[in-house]
């Protein structure tokens, strides 16, 4: 009886160990099946775009007053205001709210998105509808008959 | 072979000693379809299967033709369109599909939650069920950017910066989406995969185990009807089929009309600087939610508005996986009423914002 005892321990030893090794290795298949899965569905960072400032194509002279048009700031859009004063104006082009690209509303003079209704002065600052903040604004130079925005700050 | 039954043929008895079709056969005499005054409502569901087949087909059409990057998408949907022999046909019934299943499905998923049909021991078919219409509005809403065009463009700007807003875990899931901070090409591909691969594959899993669970537990009979003790059924095969087959037929024929008349449009080339179109919109699906997000002021209490309003979509649509654990006395067989006021709520609210998404001006 004695020595059927002690060969179930052994058994009931044996078993824990192999379930243990078993779930163990199990465990670590799973790890290294799943962790370069989750790694190659982050897509990689692409270099992004650091200017900071960007010279247009378009001549100041060739701007009209009362319009707005978006340009290339890096990899972002961005638009040029030309008010009813002549000024020259930029802005980021993503709306604050649900980034859709903003366009100029000659009609009441505000930077508008189509997508939520959201309106923006020629300051930038969210005056009416869903967006939470104001456009980011852009310094805008007018050098040698050339328009240069740069970044602020 | 003498002993054998004399109704099959040489052919069905070979089959049936290697892959059992008596068992199957046995199998489909068995299921029945309780009758009562709501059994109409047991029609939407083999509708939706009906119109999803259809999906397939011609989704695997689509795919001889489409190229999935930025620079040939809308040009291979224009060939499509244009030089492909009926690709017109195949496109427009792709899309009106595709709209008329989320609309059957809606009808399925509102009637089973009348009807109160999530309740034990159904509750696994209610979470399969609503996996399934959470995948098909990812079908959708992956599908609608693969023409590569304006307001695909913008929809999907505006889709992916949604769970954005969320946070800590916003931006992260945002580039998981897009393949990186902005709408790109790399959007565009990741998309195409997820809707040709990806959804396919679950959905095949989920839409087994919720036919599996059907056949399993019969057709719910409504708690009103089981009272009754009335037992009035009819059997599925063919008589039941037969029905279904008829409201088939129906789908079918709307179907080709709106495709014949209604062809589905192709708009403008997506340009990433230009401004989003006047009067965009989503899919009619999502108008509600879009609309939502366009009433919402900025500022509700402090919290931004916009992200007040996710909130409260996971909300809504929490409570709608959560219903058979939420409704205690439909565990008893018992009808409770506030699952009902939610789903007609829910209804109404919806047809009142989309109604607002579709005849409010859009530039006022």
């Amino acid at each position: 009886m004695a020595h059927e005892g002690s060969t179930a321990a052994l058994d009931n030893g044996r078993r824990k160990f192999l379930n243990w090794f078993l779930s163990t290795t199990a465990g670590a298949f799973l790890i290294s099946v799943t962790y370069p899965l989750s790694r190659y569905l982050i897509p990689p960072k692409v270099e992004e775009s650091t200017a900071s400032t960007v010279t247009l194509s378009i001549k100041p002279n060739d701007v009209k007053a009362n319009t707005g048009q978006i340009f290339r700031f890096g990899s972002q859009p961005a638009i040029l205001i030309k008010d009813t004063n002549g000024e020259l104006k930029a802005f980021s082009a993503v709306c604050t709210h649900l980034a859709c690209i903003v366009q100029y509303r000659s009609d009441i003079s505000h930077i508008w998105c189509a997508c939520h209704n959201g309106h923006f002065d020629l300051n930038g600052r969210n005056v009416e509808g869903p967006p939470p903040k104001p456009l980011e604004q852009f310094a805008v130079n007018v050098r040698a008959d050339q328009i240069v925005v740069n970044k602020r700050g | 072979m003498e002993n054998e039954s004399p109704k099959h043929g040489k052919v069905w008895l070979w089959l049936d000693e290697r892959i059992g079709l008596s068992d199957l056969a046995k199998l489909v005499k068995k299921k029945e379809v309780p009758l009562h005054r709501h059994t109409f409502w047991y029609y939407f569901g083999g509708m939706t299967l009906f119109l999803f087949m259809i999906q397939v087909g011609t989704g695997i059409l689509l795919l001889l033709y489409y190229r999935p990057s930025a620079g040939e998408a809308f040009e291979s949907i224009q060939f499509i369109m244009t030089e492909v022999e009926f690709g017109w046909l195949v496109r427009s019934l792709h899309s009106w599909s595709a709209n008329l299943m989320i609309f059957a499905m809606f009808m399925h998923l509102f009637s089973a939650l009348m009807l109160n049909a999530y309740r034990r021991p159904r509750e696994m078919t209610w979470l399969s069920g609503s996996g399934l219409l959470g995948l098909s509005l990812a079908f959708g809403f992956t599908g609608y950017l693969l023409p590569w065009n304006e307001l695909a463009y913008f929809a999907t700007r505006v889709g992916t910066e949604i769970p954005g807003i969320l946070p800590v875990i916003g931006p992260f899931l945002r580039r998981l989406l897009r393949g990186g901070d902005d709408v790109t090409g790399a959007t565009l591909t990741r998309f195409y995969g997820i809707h040709v691969a990806i959804l396919p594959a679950i959905v095949t899993v989920i839409l087994g185990l919720h036919l599996f669970l059907v056949q399993k537990h019969g057709m719910s009979r409504p708690p009103s009807v089981e009272k009754s003790s009335d037992e009035k059924k009819m059997p599925f095969f063919p008589n039941f089929f037969l029905r279904d087959l008829v409201g088939w037929l129906c789908a079918l024929g709307l179907l080709a009309a709106l495709a014949a008349y209604y062809p589905a449009e192709l708009g403008k080339k997506a340009d990433p600087f230009q401004p989003a179109p006047i009067g965009i919109k989503p899919e009619w699906y999502f108008m509600a939610m879009f609309q939502t997000m366009k009433l919402l002021p900025s500022h509700i209490l402090g919290i931004e508005g916009e992200l007040l309003g996710v909130l409260g979509f996971g909300l809504v649509g929490l409570v709608l996986v959560l219903l058979p654990f939420l409704d205690r006395r439909a565990a008893l067989a018992r009808w409770s009423l506030w699952p009902t006021a939610f789903a007609i709520a829910l209804i109404a609210y919806s047809i009142v914002l989309t109604y607002l998404g579709y005849t409010m001006s859009p530039t006022k």
